[in-house]
């Protein structure tokens, strides 16, 4: 039997979970604080756009972003699965279809920063 | 003092010889709140219809040979204490399962699977008899000791919706079994078990559901030990397509 490649997937999924469970709550309260009015100066536009024009920043954010997409994509898939839908490769293609789709415009949107 | 109670016990039987399909048939059993499941269902071979068939060996968890759906859930009969249900209990035998004859289903499967991960000691090197044993620390055999406790009831594989689904899918005690050998410091023969692991039909046709982990009467964590299986064969998979130049 040959070995699987899934781990392309899965990794990306595996390290996409652990982001989103430890960044995205966080990022959640401090869009809300902000939404509050609650903003101190390090979320102010001009501190933001700074972290996000520095390539470490730009790093970050590609990080959050990219990997949250292809955790999302492959929970979709799997939960598609599991709801009972077998068509499994047109829902791979669909879901990580949009997570490159996503990946790129990340990226090209980063650099135009 | 035991209390006494009446339970209408209803068993799914199956003769494949005079039955085109499986029915229920329903015995009035008269239990004591102690007995398990297994209690009223021997009652029921001793008193009410020798023709009952089912398995079972050591009632007390340990030979895994007891396992049925009882009311829908797989459980041990052995561990299904009757006071833990109202007064009529439904016994099928293990879902996903092909039925042998009653509650007796065909194991060969689920055989199969265990033996094709090895599921033995394979040293690193040979080593004489007169090079002594094999010794390990106490934090080594913490490391796999849980994953011993399987006794192979099968609980899991008729919990796991994806074994269901894929009966190809080599299922969550086999796995289980391959990562409880791969994490023993005595072994050398994870490469082996890889090749059959780390396939389609291995550990990547486990969704996660985690049904495997909450029926098992051991608490091996099935679920658990997959999950380490999937990061270690990530981890593989990248060393051999990225760094093919690293030894393993």
């Amino acid at each position: 039997m040959a070995k699987s490649n899934k781990p392309i997937f899965w990794g990306l999924f595996a390290a996409g979970g652990t982001v989103t469970a430890f960044v995205t709550p966080v990022l959640v309260l401090l869009t809300l604080f902000a939404a509050m009015g609650f903003s101190p100066d390090l979320f102010t536009y001009e501190a933001l756009r700074g972290f996000a024009a520095h390539w470490l920043g730009k790093l970050i954010i590609l990080g959050v972003i990219v990997l949250s997409l292809w955790h999302a994509a492959h929970r979709l898939r799997v939960t598609v699965h599991d709801f009972g839908v077998r068509a499994d490769a047109v829902v791979a293609y669909v879901v990580y279809g949009i997570a490159g789709l996503g990946t790129l415009m990340t990226i090209v949107y980063l650099l135009r920063i | 003092m035991s209390e006494e109670r009446q339970i209408q016990l209803e068993v799914l039987r199956y003769n494949p010889e005079t039955d085109s399909q499986p029915r229920y048939q329903t015995y009035t059993v008269p239990c004591v709140n102690e007995w398990v499941v297994l209690d009223a269902l021997n009652y029921v071979k001793e008193n009410l219809d020798p023709t009952l068939s089912y398995r079972w060996s050591c009632h007390m968890a340990v030979c895994g040979s007891c396992g049925y759906m009882i009311n829908g859930e797989p459980k041990l009969g052995c561990k299904a204490f009757i006071h833990e249900y109202g007064d009529h209990i439904r016994v099928e035998p293990l879902a996903n399962f092909p039925i042998e004859r009653d509650l007796v289903t065909v194991v060969e499967d689920f055989i199969a699977k265990l033996a094709s991960v090895k599921p033995y000691l394979i040293p690193k090197e040979d080593k004489p008899i007169s090079a002594g044993e094999f010794r390990q620390t106490p934090a080594e055999l913490k490391k796999y000791k849980q994953y011993t406790l399987c006794i192979n009831c099968m609980l899991c594989y008729a919990a796991c919706p994806q074994y269901g689904l894929v009966p190809e899918f080599l299922g969550p005690a086999a796995i289980s079994m391959a990562h409880r050998y791969n994490q023993d410091s005595r072994d050398g023969g994870r490469d082996q078990r890889q090749e059959v692991v780390a396939t389609d039909e291995g550990v990547w046709e486990c969704s996660f559901v985690g049904a495997c982990s909450e029926v098992c009467p051991k608490h091996v964590d099935p679920a658990g030990a997959l999950q380490q299986v999937k990061v270690a064969s990530t981890i593989d998979w990248y060393k051999e397509h990225l760094m093919p130049w690293v030894k393993k």
